[in-house]
């Protein structure tokens, strides 16, 4: 047994109103660079619909993830290492920035500066790449955002799978949720296996993974290697990029961006213990289905006193264990069992899970589209949503996200009984298999969100981190060497550079 | 005409090696997020699918003949009972056709850093002098083979090779030996220095870390304890200037 920890993340789906405020913090913080316009290390997709980047989901076309051989191995769904290298002049694999989008911005000057015109003066839309006119934004980061866009083109969902889609087009108007996603610092990451150079790792105390900026050489095969289209290629500076899980922020106790503005309270941070040496057994298991329940079998309970004998052992901080025992995430996804990983089948393990939504549930139930169990809607009579929502979120098997919906509307069902009416109605939470304690604790923390109870991330030891004192005064959070990002702005004389290699803001073109 | 001689093909390689050598460290050591392929897929694809395997695999082979071709002892031929006269011939073809198929890689990668806007409007200077440099030390080799095929015995051939092994083996008047060819050749050489004179200054430094370790790496998967044990080594951050 080989304890490891990982501040793992929820998202309560159910509560997400779509207002992309982590996607708008987060790139504030992180991205709002040159070459990093078009990268959102969050961001938050409209579902049904092909997401960011163009049909992400559909492997057969990006290859992202792992695929398992016929002798029960499993290895990169690009190819083994000679593969990887064989394609490393030119990726087959990897998606143009317009599978994104092409960044843009606008003539803003041209507000101020037009001469005096019979019409009102436009801000026109000009490439961020090329720095040339765009006659017509074509794609965006959301460009489906609240089902935009005709049917035709969303349904190309890879996850309709096995759903008849003139029956979901009934459910059109009913059926719509909100995905944000960000990268899954996964167990078995498959971009850390498909870097060439080594320079992706996870990091072995909380198991965030990381681009190292300095060995990276921009072979680009992560990018491929992610199933989640999570690793992002600088263009500008050569190197690839990801989702860093605010680590700065981690370390220190606190929530990441994202988490921390999130309006709606729908992300949970928490610690979750897992064997290390089972990792590669659960990932290749032969059937897809089985994927999530493996899953949760490399994961540790922190009440087990073997497991806390162990841990003691090998090092694990005690901070870490309480915090650990605590988790809101071990909560979710092991006690209640109502939090799953985003498409287990990629087998890479993914550490941000999901607490599928009640919407389309609850929505085709005040239509009148469902047939209710007793007080509360029958989730099985609506079929569509509920094969969608496991072709998401358990590689199609319907049963554990059937329970989780009905365990969702339990809670619902027992809170309003008990606040409305003053009876504690055990039978509800018995028939999804809870007790009422659960329930009121379910309650506490997924309806009611406190922060205490939506973040519980321990500090990374003092003692244990770097020597900080001579980097004082340094720059901080920075590319390349030091305060040098390695790009001069003058040239070997002293004459400043001429800027053909950065692409030009509106400002500077006007 | 001796002394310019001596000064380009007896002196000027020195600089250009010391150059190469220092200047990649120095480069590897202080500017280690400089240090990258630079590629430009992501921004367009067309072209460079092709362009750049055929570039790749091309040049890589005409690398790696010119290192075995001119280094190689010349008694170790000898020993093999190799002719000089077969060992050009071989060259001549099998450089040839790499040539020929780096040309066609070549010019579809210059093609698309010229005309595309996209690809243009992100390119350095160096870039695209590389791109040229490289097209141009491509188009003159080529063209010395009508050149070769004047003289089939091997005995210029034979002369590169003592240039070459006399400047690694710090010979002194070596370059009096590849005096008199043909000017061609010496144009040829003198652009091959050059490269290697501006190679760390240039996205070339990527080839000294083509990544033929990942084969060696056991298992997929890298993870990096707290103090760094496992895996690679923390740099320290600089502190400010």
């Amino acid at each position: 047994m080989k304890i490891r920890a990982q501040i793992a993340m929820v998202l309560n789906l159910d509560k997400c109103i779509g207002c992309h405020t982590c996607s708008v913090t987060c790139k504030n913080v992180w991205t709002s660079r040159a070459g990093m316009e078009y990268a959102w290390f969050n961001n938050v997709e409209t579902k049904p619909g092909i997401g960011y980047p163009k049909d992400w989901e559909n492997q057969s076309r990006w290859k992202g993830g792992w695929k398992r051989n016929r002798n029960g191995s499993i290895q990169p769904r690009i190819g083994g290492k000679w593969r990887v290298l064989a394609n490393i002049f030119a990726n087959p694999d990897l998606p143009e920035i317009d599978d994104y989008y092409e960044p843009f911005t606008f003539d803003y000057p041209h507000l101020q500066n037009a001469p005096e015109l019979p019409a009102m003066p436009t801000a026109r839309p000009r490439s961020l790449v090329s720095g040339e006119r765009l006659e017509k934004i074509e794609w965006g980061p959301n460009w489906e955002e609240i089902l935009g866009g005709e049917f035709a083109k969303r349904s190309q969902d890879y996850n309709f799978e096995g759903v008849q889609k003139e029956i979901y087009a009934q459910f059109e108007n009913t059926f719509m949720m909100y995905l944000p996603r960000l990268c899954e610092h996964c167990l078995n990451p498959a971009c850390v296996a498909a870097c060439p150079s080594g320079a992706i790792y996870k990091r072995e105390e909380d198991g965030i993974v990381l681009i190292d900026q300095d060995k990276c050489r921009g072979w680009r095969m992560c990018v491929s290697g992610c199933p989640y289209k999570k690793i992002y290629y600088n263009w500008q500076s050569g190197k690839s990029e990801k989702c860093i899980f605010c680590y700065p922020r981690i370390e220190a106790g606190q929530p990441t961006v994202c988490s921390e503005t999130c309006v709606g309270r729908i992300r949970y941070l928490g610690v979750v213990l897992y064997d290390a040496d089972r990792i590669a057994e659960a990932a290749s298991k032969p059937d897809e289905r089985d994927l999530y329940q493996a899953q949760l079998d490399v994961f540790l309970d922190p009440n087990d006193p073997a497991v806390i004998a162990e841990a003691e052992q090998q090092g694990i901080p005690h901070a870490w264990m309480d915090a650990a025992r605590t988790s809101p995430v071990w909560k979710m996804a092991m006690e209640w069992k109502v939090a799953f990983p985003l498409h287990p089948e990629y087998r890479t393990l993914p550490m941000v899970w999901y607490v599928p939504p009640l919407s389309p549930i609850t929505s085709a139930t005040s239509a009148g589209k469902i047939g209710l169990d007793g007080e509360m809607p029958d989730v099985k009579s609506l079929r569509i949503p509920v094969r969608y929502l496991a072709n998401l979120l358990t590689a199609g098997d319907e049963k554990p996200v059937t329970l989780a919906l009905e365990r969702m509307l339990a809670m619902r069902a027992f809170m309003r009984t008990k606040t409305l009416d003053g009876v504690v109605d055990e039978a509800i939470a018995r028939r999804v298999g809870l007790k009422p304690a659960q329930i009121d604790e379910m309650y506490r923390i997924m309806a009611i969100a406190n922060y205490e109870d939506r973040f519980v991330i321990p500090t990374a030891h003092r003692e244990l981190g770097a020597d900080a004192f001579d980097i004082r005064g340094s720059c901080g959070f920075t590319f390349g060497n030091g305060c040098s990002g390695g790009e001069n702005e003058v040239n070997l004389f002293g004459t400043p550079r001429k800027a053909n290699n950065r692409a030009k803001n509106p400002m500077e073109i006007a | 005409m001796q002394t310019l001689n001596a000064i380009i093909f007896g002196w000027y390689p020195y600089l250009c090696l010391t150059v190469f050598l220092f200047g990649s460290l120095v480069r590897f050591d202080r500017e280690q997020y400089t240090w990258r392929s630079g590629s430009s897929q992501l921004l367009r694809r067309s072209q460079l699918l092709w362009g750049s395997n055929l570039f790749h695999a091309g040049i890589l082979f005409i690398f790696f003949g010119h290192f075995v071709g001119l280094l190689t002892p010349i008694w170790v031929f000898d020993m093999l009972g190799v002719s000089h006269s077969f060992k050009q011939m071989l060259a001549i073809v099998a450089g040839g056709s790499a040539g020929l198929m780096c040309l066609i890689g070549i010019s579809l990668l210059t093609h698309r850093r010229l005309f595309d806007p996209r690809i243009r409007a992100n390119s350095s200077f160096g870039d695209t002098a590389i791109l040229l440099i490289l097209f141009a030390q491509l188009l003159l080799g080529l063209s010395t083979i009508p050149v070769s095929l004047g003289h089939l015995d091997g005995h210029e051939m034979v002369k590169f090779m003592t240039w070459a092994q006399g400047i690694l083996t710090l010979r002194p008047g070596v370059a009096a030996v590849i005096f008199d060819v043909n000017p061609i050749f010496k144009a040829h050489l003198v652009l091959g220095m050059t490269i290697f004179l501006v190679f760390p200054f240039t996205r070339l430094v990527h080839i000294w870390s083509a990544p033929v370790w990942y084969l060696g790496r056991s298992g997929y998967q890298v993870v990096r304890s707290r103090d760094g044990a496992l895996g690679a080594t923390d740099r320290p951050l600089q502190p400010a200037e």
